[in-house]
């Protein structure tokens, strides 16, 4: 602890001698010592509204201080009997979303809460032909896990469930960085 | 649909009529609402395809009327993981720290440790890009080095669901959504940080798992 303190130190007086104490440098050199430190978590996401859905009250602190690789083998089991109290179509034998999924491979996936992003073409959680290569600002992401949830295996289950009918944003995203709208 | 208000009912009547909010937005009763509440978080191809750019926006359903007065909280650290490897473990990790009006953003960098603690010991070396956080009303205030591009501020939510219809359906007041729907994030806003890398800093190709984390200061 000490030897880090004088190794903070040091930086900085070599960081002042260097670059002659110019104000600025120095003050953002000082802000960042001050970033040092043990960080613990307190949330996490991966999938949109996977925890809010899927996870039972008790248990959606426990949730986001688990890691992902512990993930599955904890809340599969917890997240299959809340998608089947959902939507009771997947307790028929063979039962499946239009993935193809059935209640246990479904929830298999889901309950790792990490988005799966391509780094080789199209990023788009579903784009009627790309499932699950990232998360686009555009994306229907709720229509599309009401769909998975609720609409059996070619969507036309429910269908006063599997749609909520909001498709868009209420304000256009810019093509160009940082892409979200300004504020209201 | 009974079964449907019984899963939900019980953590809408738990929250005392806070309701638990999608996409993450006030998930878990220890962090709703709070500073190191993350509300979503996206991962999409930049607008130069060898980018990719990530989203993290927390302390969601801000009114236009208290956004100025939003800020990030100064011992929370936003981490973006990133595994390449398919072992839900982090390879990289992108850290981002407020300090002084300032986003500190480190990375995309290999962590020293994987997991729930994150220990940032900064030395002149790690040369993190620094960016004004935009204020309220102002144009977006960007920084960019070596690839890198950062924002930090407060956005257009960019989550849209008609999600009082949901709690009418989950409450067993309503039997089907309505068409068209009523976006209930219209027009509130959350507080953004923006990070676009070049994929050659996270694996260059094939597919990666990624998350968010919020970490507080200890």
């Amino acid at each position: 602890m000490m030897k880090n303190l004088i190794n903070i130190l040091g930086v900085i007086l070599v960081t002042a001698i260097l670059f002659g104490c110019e104000n600025d440098d120095t003050m953002i050199m000082n802000d960042m010592v001050l970033l040092s430190g043990t960080y613990m978590q307190e949330d996490q996401m991966g999938r949109p509204a996977v925890n809010t859905v899927f996870v039972s009250s008790a248990s959606k602190d426990m949730f986001n201080v688990t890691i992902p690789s512990e993930q599955g083998a904890n809340y599969q089991s917890m997240f299959q009997t809340n998608l089947m109290a959902l939507s009771p179509a997947y307790a028929n034998e063979g039962d499946t979303n239009a993935l193809g999924l059935d209640a246990a491979t479904f929830t298999g996936v889901l309950a790792t809460d990490v988005l799966n992003v391509s780094l080789d073409g199209p990023t788009t959680f579903y784009d009627g032909t790309n499932v699950l290569t990232g998360r686009n600002l555009t994306d229907d992401v709720i229509t599309v896990e009401l769909l998975l949830i609720f609409g059996g295996e070619d969507f036309s289950e429910n269908p006063g469930l599997s749609d909520d009918h909001v498709d868009a944003n209420d304000k256009p995203f810019s093509a160009s960085f940082p892409y979200l709208a300004s504020p209201w | 649909m009974k079964k449907l208000t019984r899963v939900f009912g019980i953590g809408v009547l738990a929250l005392a009529g806070v309701f638990t909010i999608a996409a993450d937005h006030i998930d878990a009763p220890s962090v709703q609402g709070g500073s190191s509440d993350i509300t979503d978080f996206y991962a999409f191809q930049g607008a130069n395809t060898d980018n990719m750019v990530f989203v993290a926006n927390m302390q969601g359903l801000l009114s236009p009327e208290s956004t100025g007065d939003a800020m990030f909280d100064e011992s929370i650290m936003v981490e973006f993981n990133i595994d390449n490897n398919g072992d839900y473990i982090e390879d990289f990790v992108i850290r981002a720290v407020p300090k002084n009006g300032k986003m500190y953003v480190f990375g995309p960098m290999t962590p020293g440790q994987t997991g729930l603690s994150s220990t940032l010991y900064v030395k002149a070396s790690e040369n993190p890009l620094a960016v004004d956080i935009t204020p309220y009303g102002n144009n977006a205030i960007t920084a960019s080095a070596n690839g890198v591009s950062v924002f930090a501020g407060p956005r257009d939510d960019p989550f849209f669901m008609d999600f009082a219809q949901f709690t009418q359906i989950i409450g067993g007041n309503a039997k089907s959504f309505n068409n068209p729907g009523v976006d209930t994030f219209a027009g509130t806003n959350v507080m953004s940080i923006v990070v676009e890398v070049p994929k050659s800093m996270i694996g260059g190709t094939g597919t990666i798992n990624t998350w968010v984390e919020s970490k507080r200061k200890q």
